[in-house]
């Protein structure tokens, strides 16, 4: 008997089906993320208060933040997709991890920069090899790494195998990246709102903030759902012209004759 | 048991060789990946006379004091505290725009023999504490919070509070 997890996932492996099933999603999935990062952005860095002692530069945590929390919940989606890919076999699992691991690094790299732009004027350095920024570091090599290993063999599903299996190992990080502040003295703050007491962040500031990371995630899912989109058709072109060269080889259709 | 539920259990045991061999680890390099060491870890184990570390901590309340060298370049000396134990600290050079009493410092330089660490670099670490201006003076009128002596108090007696 086919476990139910995977069974489930198993109606969505058809092509046909998946552009079908996604294709109603976008535009809402386009529109939510537009919409509320709008907001979010509008909220945040116009009307949201300063801080009393960072002033108006703490308005770089409305897209530093959103980002840190997007590469590590993405790269958790990833792990979970690699676990589908690696137990079920499932082929829209290594679809998704193949499209993800770009947008992933993107992010990533967002974090670091905006990071390091508020490092500069806040902390008085842009960088410090300290235990949080190192790990995210890892993390970026972590996307960018998975990124070029899946495109990297002739045939796809070793890249997808291999691909996955670097995820895995990578999922270490996650954990480590999260309770570094908490584990080992940083020069990075602890969290301020995902932690068991009451967020150290005052809600005009604290709003805006879950609105931004919320409109990011949405813009996330979006950039990667429309990435496997066209990663399914591209696959779809390929395989129609391949069988009408093959049509033309075997000589059924004259020369010249439109395919 | 199918194949998927055999994949599924190497996969749990890889996890599980993964995880506790990275655990293993971080444990043993447990000194070298902290940041900076506070007064009361120097207290407990001075480091070898003359190398360079990190030192972190408060700056304490009342200990600032700024001057000019006479090369024109700013001078400072202040106290780095965690409460138990205090080390004086000297640095010249422009101190980072959060640097106040009160505030996380985190230095490097060396210690001197006569007991004070002198700084060649001086990081400003704030807290995780974001909250408006107004909200910040109520705070400070009303005696809940002098940001000279540390971090604000517990975020739920302030973060959904209004400035007046």
């Amino acid at each position: 008997m086919r476990p139910a997890l995977g069974g489930g996932l198993h109606r969505f492996a058809n092509p046909g089906r998946f552009l079908r099933m996604t294709g109603a999603v976008m535009q809402w999935l386009w529109g939510g993320a537009i919409l509320v990062l709008g907001t979010g952005i509008v909220w945040g860095l116009a009307f949201a208060p300063p801080d009393w002692q960072q002033g108006e530069t703490v308005r770089i945590m409305y897209v530093h933040v959103p980002m840190a929390w997007l590469a590590m919940g993405g790269y958790t989606g990833l792990v979970v997709v690699s676990i589908l890919s690696l137990v079920w076999r499932h082929p829209l699992a290594d679809l998704a991890a193949r499209e993800m691991s770009p947008v992933g690094a993107a992010v990533t790299g967002l974090c670091l920069a905006t990071g390091s732009l508020w490092g500069k004027p806040m902390w008085g350095t842009w960088w410090v090899w300290d235990a949080r920024l190192t790990s995210v570091l890892i993390l970026f090599f972590l996307w960018l790494g998975h990124a070029a290993l899946v495109r990297a063999f002739d045939e796809p599903e070793r890249g997808a195998r291999a691909g996955a299996i670097l995820a895995l190992i990578g999922g270490v990080n996650v954990p480590i990246i999260k309770f570094s502040v908490d584990w080992w003295n940083t020069l990075h703050q602890p969290a301020s709102v995902t932690r068991f007491a009451a967020p150290g962040l005052h809600v005009d500031i604290l709003y805006p903030l879950l609105t931004c990371a919320l409109g990011f995630t949405l813009l996330f899912a979006a950039l990667i759902l429309a990435r496997a989109r066209s990663a399914v058709m591209e696959r779809r072109i390929r395989g129609l012209e391949l069988a009408s060269a093959r049509r033309h080889d075997s000589g059924r259709v004259p020369q010249g004759a439109p395919a | 048991m199918t194949r998927k539920h055999r994949r599924l259990m190497i996969l749990g045991l890889c996890a599980l060789g993964i995880g506790s061999a990275t655990a293993l680890t971080l444990t043993a390099f447990q000194d070298n990946l902290v940041f900076f060491r506070s007064p009361s870890d120097i207290a407990r184990e001075a480091p070898p006379g003359g190398r360079a570390f990190r030192l972190g901590g408060l700056v304490e309340n009342g200990s600032v004091e700024r001057t000019l060298g006479n090369d024109g370049r700013p001078n400072a000396s202040f106290r780095v505290t965690d409460g138990a134990n205090t080390i004086p600290v000297t640095y010249t050079g422009v101190l980072p725009d959060l640097f106040r009493e009160g505030q996380g410092v985190v230095t490097l330089g060396r210690l001197s023999p006569d007991g004070t660490f002198r700084a060649s670099e001086v990081l400003a670490r704030h807290d995780e504490a974001y909250m408006p201006p107004d909200v910040a003076d109520a705070l400070r009128r009303s005696g809940h919070w002098n940001p000279n002596q540390g971090p604000p108090p517990a975020a739920s007696t302030w973060n959904t509070r209004s400035g007046s």
